[in-house]
């Protein structure tokens, strides 16, 4: 538990998924904490937006990223230093208005007629886990609106103009009081993993690879605090 | 029909405070400087500036007491208002410019075009109907706006400064239409002017403004004649003649006759200032071209000068310094020889 | 009135040095990124994406909302600005400032202040769609709502301007013969604000054409109900930056088209 003589030091720059927002943080102080003299600095966006940044030159030493495919495009580029690691996962759930006033149990209730459903669009991952998980449970639903990302989906189910969404469990956890979730059973939920990878341009790999490490091992039960589960 | 208002109205600079009643068939010329108020006088009346007290009324019919709570707005009193500017409409055609008022007071549009075609050519633009006002000389664009006043038949006739924008030698064809559709419009006719000139020139009586008041009021001869402060007299104190001119003798209407260098032939005013009448005590031999003999029937001091009325052919009136009137041991009901240079001699055509 | 236009023939002035600098560095700093869009450009697909039953559903839809944002722009925004040219009365400058508001406003703001207004919970809006019967969000009505919420200002500030920098007395000379003050707005006042009116119509629809924020969080995002050509390329830049790029350009070239159009038409550039 003492902190290492020649243990790493520095500054670190960490390019992370929107949904990762509150675990990160929360486990970047703690690392700044086990590692004197180390400082920690996230850029959270959209894994597409991250991933287009990196494509363009943005200087980092860590991408975790909410899908695969984005991590896919990093790959090809020849962007990272190593293979990625699938450090935690992130089931869909319903979320629908506190007190669940239109009483949705399942996802064969969002396809009632005169019920506003919102959805991401099938351009951005929860709209492609959206799809599929709908798909699996053989409903059909027509979405009032196609939103641009979770916090969206989020917001016109917390303003009331509309009744239900799917999005992750975590982003119901963070949303609190004001919005309340419905589970989706394991054999119909789809599941998002999340990889880390260290970049190729890194500037301090041993910070990098320390700080991975710390994500994969005492990290993790900060991110099961946040909604996320173990792979 | 007869206007008759007192207005008082406050206007930027200074208080509006004027009473005036105008006949008809009376063409009453408004004459002032520049910012005494003219133009804020045909304002208040055209209802276009709100009055503070007084009343406005129009063969009997009230236009505005503010007093009572009356105020008709301009578009439904029976006025027409004639701008220096012209300000004819720049989007429409000569001929829907005319027809404007025709067509604000519901008539058809057919009708009002012919009506309007007539019009124009009353004032003698028959074949400009369809141009547009930027292609109008100043003289064309004042005569479309008078037609297009006229064309609403008003029965107060305001005119703002009609000539001030045109050029001299357009000014003089102009005076002389104006001058005939004046005389043949039967209401109240009112004209603002800063040029005494043509306020003597058209006007059965003048009305002098200054700084919003009205200074004196009378025919042009007895303003002339009888200016009633210094800056009456320096602004319309001069002899007025007119006559017909003939090989640069005028002979003039009220008797008499003058030689002037360079008059056209033909029916002129003839203006002379009292300052460069000359007046001596023996018939003078020389220069002036002009000499004839006088009685004075008035001496009127005014500071620095005197000024002296004549009786003859023609009566005239001279203005002498006190000195010269002692050199000449002038009084009242003296004869004196009048003299006067063909060249202080201004001719105008009429 | 027949002045011989001077314009024509006096030659240009020469300009200052700096100016030239300066202005060279202003128009490089609006090129350079369009000429990056430009070069980006995937040339041999973008047929093929223009074609594309998307690309046509948000380019009518884009077309249907900013033209219709316009009109009403025209219908209200022309006599709010009178009002404001025009009018004197208590609370005159505070409302003004209110009604440019959405010009300085993030219209992801302007987007949920419309939802409190006219959303299902918003102050109008239950009212709305239990009276009349009349949904906003995630409609198209409620994305030309949106669009005119954002875009209007442009047209009353450019309309007022129009109003108080013309001669009222042609106004006064239409009254003393007789015209309505309904008849001097419509016959004087409006033609001769005509080019305010124009160019506030199309910085209006301009804006109107390019809104994103308000659009997205008010209406929301579907196809070919309220998925507009803005939504539609911020969308395909998650998945297909090659798209995005051509539906820009698409966006771009008839933005283009109608301003140069209108410039040489109607503004009376040389």
């Amino acid at each position: 538990m003492s902190a290492s003589q020649s243990g790493p030091s520095g500054t670190l720059t960490v390019f992370a998924a929107s949904s990762l927002n509150a675990a990160f943080t929360t486990i970047g102080a703690d690392f700044e904490k086990r590692h004197p003299g180390t400082m920690v600095r996230f850029s959270f966006a959209g894994s597409s937006s991250l991933a287009a940044q990196i494509q363009q030159g943005a200087l980092g030493d860590v991408f975790a990223s909410a899908d695969q495919p984005n991590m896919q495009k990093l790959i090809q580029a020849g962007l990272t230093a190593e293979s990625p690691i699938v450090f935690a996962r992130n089931d869909l759930e319903i979320v629908v208005g506190k007190g669940n006033p239109k009483h949705i149990t399942s996802l064969a209730d969002l396809a009632r007629s005169g019920l506003v459903v919102v959805l991401c669009a099938p351009a951005v991952p929860c709209g492609h886990y959206a799809a599929q998980t709908l798909q699996k449970a053989g409903v059909r639903v027509t979405p009032a609106s196609q939103e641009a990302d979770v916090k969206s989906v989020l917001s016109k189910v917390a303003l009331g103009e509309a009744d239900a969404g799917i999005v992750y469990i975590t982003d119901v956890k963070a949303a609190g009081d004001a919005l309340e979730g419905v589970a989706i059973p394991a054999v119909l939920n789809v599941v998002a993993e999340y990889p880390i990878v260290i970049l190729k341009d890194s500037q301090n790999r041993a910070l990098a690879r320390a700080f991975v490490s710390y994500v994969l091992s005492e990290g993790r039960q900060t991110l099961a605090r946040y909604g996320f589960t173990n792979p | 029909m007869t206007l008759e208002a007192r207005v008082l109205a406050d206007v930027s600079a200074f208080e509006l405070d004027v009473e005036l009643a105008v006949g008809a068939g009376e063409l009453v010329a408004v004459l002032g400087p520049n910012g005494a108020g003219k133009t804020s006088l045909l304002r208040a009346l055209a209802g276009l500036l709100p009055l503070r007290s007084g009343r406005v009324t129009l063969d009997g019919v009230v236009l505005e007491d503010p007093a009572a709570g009356i105020r008709l707005p301009s578009e439904r009193r029976p006025i027409g208002l004639v701008f220096q500017d012209y300000l004819l409409f720049p989007h429409l055609s000569v001929r829907e410019n005319v027809a404007f008022g025709l067509r604000a007071r519901g008539m058809a549009r057919v009708v009002a075009m012919g009506e309007a075609g007539r019009w124009l050519e009353r004032v003698g633009m028959p074949a400009e109907g369809d141009r547009k006002p930027a292609s109008l000389s100043g003289g064309q664009a004042q005569r479309v706006a008078l037609a297009r006043v006229l064309a609403t038949n008003p029965a107060l006739l305001l005119l703002d400064e009609p000539m001030a924008a045109l050029d001299a030698s357009t000014r003089v064809a102009f005076r002389r239409d104006l001058r005939q559709h004046l005389e043949s419009f039967r209401g109240v006719r009112l004209l603002v002017t800063h040029d005494p000139l043509e306020a003597m020139a058209m006007a059965d009586r003048l009305i002098i403004l200054e700084h919003g008041r009205m200074l004196q009021s009378g025919t042009p001869a007895d303003v002339t004649q009888h200016p009633r402060s210094r800056y009456v007299a320096d602004l319309v104190g001069v002899n007025l003649f007119r006559g017909r001119a003939s090989h640069d003798v005028i002979t003039l209407a009220d008797g008499g006759s003058l030689t002037a260098a360079g008059a056209a032939d033909g029916d002129v005013f003839a203006v002379v200032h009292p300052r460069t009448v000359a007046l001596y005590r023996t018939r003078p031999d020389g220069t002036p071209r002009n000499v004839w003999e006088g009685r004075a029937i008035d001496l009127d001091s005014e500071g620095d000068r005197v000024r002296v009325r004549l009786a003859g052919s023609p009566s005239i009136v001279a203005e002498v310094t006190p000195a010269a009137v002692r050199d000449l041991g002038l009084d009242r009901g003296d004869r004196v020889w009048i003299g006067v240079k063909a060249t202080e001699i201004n001719v105008y055509p009429a | 009135m027949a002045l011989p236009t001077r314009s024509r023939r006096t030659p240009r002035p020469s300009a200052p040095l700096p100016i030239v600098i300066l202005a060279s560095a202003g128009a490089a700093f609006f090129i350079i990124p369009l000429l990056g869009l430009l070069l980006r450009t995937p040339w041999t697909s973008a047929w093929q994406q223009l074609g594309s039953p998307e690309v046509l559903t948000a380019l009518r839809l884009s077309l249907l909302a900013s033209l219709s944002a316009t009109a009403i722009a025209l219908i209200l925004g022309v006599p709010l600005a009178w009002s404001f040219a025009r009018l004197t009365f208590p609370g005159r400058s505070v409302l003004r400032a209110l009604t440019v508001l959405p010009m300085v406003l993030p219209p992801v703001v302007g987007g949920v202040a419309l939802l409190l207004a006219f959303g299902r919970r918003g102050l109008l809006g239950g009212w709305l769609a239990t009276t009349l019967g009349v949904h906003l969000p995630f409609t198209t009505a409620g994305a030309i709502m949106a669009e005119t919420f954002v875009a209007m200002p442009f047209l009353v500030i450019t309309v007022e301007a129009g109003l108080r920098s013309m001669d009222t007395r042609f106004e006064d000379a239409a009254r003393t013969l007789g015209a309505s003050r309904w008849t001097v707005l419509w016959r004087v006042t409006l033609p001769l604000v005509r080019p305010s009116l124009i160019a506030g119509a199309v910085l209006c629809w301009a804006r109107a054409l390019g809104e994103f924020g308000a659009t997205i969080t008010f209406a929301g995002n579907f196809p070919g109900r309220t998925q507009t050509m803005p939504l539609a390329v911020y969308l395909a830049l998650e998945s297909n930056p090659e798209a995005a790029i051509v539906l820009s350009l698409v966006l771009l070239a008839v933005s283009l088209a109608v301003l140069i159009g209108l410039r040489d038409r109607w503004l009376g550039a040389s």
